[in-house]
């Protein structure tokens, strides 16, 4: 039998339809809320779980460092460093990059107590003598692993998105730092905007070469004259083809190494244009940058994936 | 030696390449980004290539292409070059040499 409602008449119905929609908002709400703490849950088990990796990972790399640059079974130097060479070279940068931190930690902590020119002179000397060494680095890994330096996977993915032959691009860096060095004289303003200029110059004539070297390497690979299938000049063809394609990818170190120089290059012409106090300052903006795009990297990796 | 010399004293800018090199084309666009029309010879298309690549490599030029001369004298290879540019200096010889007006 039908319930007749005593209380149902106009006034009431409006009332009861109100608190239908508050009833299904409040449901709905619930819902919501309930979802959300289940997202944040599992967000922060990812992380946890990442922080374990990370410490796990750590661990690994101490383990490695300690046990030297890799041994290999047949105990040639050579043949280990070049099927090493990619992994030698993360284990090398990992341990640059902490000393690099630290030092700038020390650079930081000098500015802010105001410390003289004298003692910012010798970290920023230190820091710059620093950067040489990555730049020594990269070079010996690229002769053992062009590709491994080239593909960036040694930096992390942020890092990765504004990668130029291999690493960073100068002209990109002192735009950065533009705003962040003033008050400049009208001479280092002038100086450098030069150095921006330059540097991108340069930069633009190294890329044109490394396309140049795409097309010639593309021209090699597909320059073929149809024959007879298995015939000797095929056979002969295919080799010289080979041959001359391998000669072009051993022009590739070559590049990394001039778009090396010129990082070097720019870092110390912009040194010598700033005082010590800009190149301080310089410096720590610089590390700034980079820093965040690492930590940028690090969530992106542990972002919740639906 | 004898015919880089002559050649290099021949232009205000002057480039020694292969064909096949890459470098060299990059060092090419740069001279023409910075508005100088250099020389450019190819030693695999010169009969004395050879000799001429020998002599570049006497003169200290690792590799020997590109090699590059601006007022007849010989001022290096890719890295010096591309270090000559960054701290301003390349532009300011090739000014004195004439190769360039500004």
């Amino acid at each position: 039998m039908a319930d007749a409602s005593p209380r149902t008449d106009t006034s009431t119905d409006d009332t009861d339809e109100k608190n239908q929609r508050t009833l299904r908002r409040l449901a709905q709400n619930r819902e919501a809320a309930r979802k959300s703490r289940l997202r944040k849950k599992a967000y922060v088990q990812q992380l946890e779980s990442s922080r374990l990796k990370l410490t796990q990972l750590e661990q690994e790399l101490q383990r490695a460092r300690q046990q030297g640059i890799f041994i290999s079974s047949s105990g040639d130097q050579s043949h280990s460093m070049s099927g090493n060479g990619a992994l030698a070279f993360d284990v090398e940068y990992a341990r640059w990059l902490e000393e690099h931190n630290r030092q700038i930690n020390e650079l930081r902590a000098a500015v802010n107590s105001h410390a003289g020119d004298t003692e910012l002179r010798t970290i920023v000397d230190n820091v710059t003598a620093h950067f040489d060494d990555i730049f020594r680095l990269k070079g010996i890994a690229a002769k053992a692993d062009v590709f491994h330096v080239l593909s960036g996977m040694w930096k992390t993915p942020a890092e990765r998105c504004f990668l130029w032959i291999g690493g960073f691009r100068s002209s990109e860096l002192l735009k950065l730092l533009a705003n962040q060095l003033e008050p400049l004289t009208e001479q280092q303003f002038m100086g450098i905007h030069n150095l921006q200029q330059s540097s991108q110059q340069a930069e633009d004539a190294l890329s044109q070469g490394m396309e140049a070297l795409q097309q010639s390497l593309a021209e090699t690979l597909t320059n073929g004259s149809p024959g007879p299938s298995g015939s000797s000049g095929n056979v002969a063809n295919y080799m010289g083809q080979m041959a001359m394609a391998m000669g072009k990818l051993g022009t590739l170190e070559g590049f990394v190494r001039q778009a090396d120089n010129l990082r070097q290059q720019t870092l110390q012409q912009m040194h010598r244009i700033l005082t010590t106090r800009q190149s301080a300052r310089a410096l720590l903006a610089i590390n700034d940058y980079f820093s965040r795009l690492r930590a940028l990297s690090s969530l992106w990796l542990a972002r919740p994936r639906e | 030696m004898d015919k880089v010399r002559d050649l290099a004293s021949k232009k205000a800018a002057v480039i020694f390449t292969k064909s096949s090199c890459c470098m060299c084309y990059s060092i090419k666009t740069l001279f023409y980004e910075l508005g100088a029309s250099p020389a450019i010879h190819e030693l695999d298309h010169d009969p004395s290539g050879r000799d001429m690549e020998w002599a570049l490599r006497g003169l200290g030029c690792d590799p020997s292409v590109p090699a590059v001369f601006i007022g007849g004298r010989f001022v290096g290879s890719a890295k010096d070059v591309i270090s000559l540019h960054v701290d301003g200096s390349l532009k300011q010889m090739l000014i004195d040499a004439k190769a360039i007006w500004f």
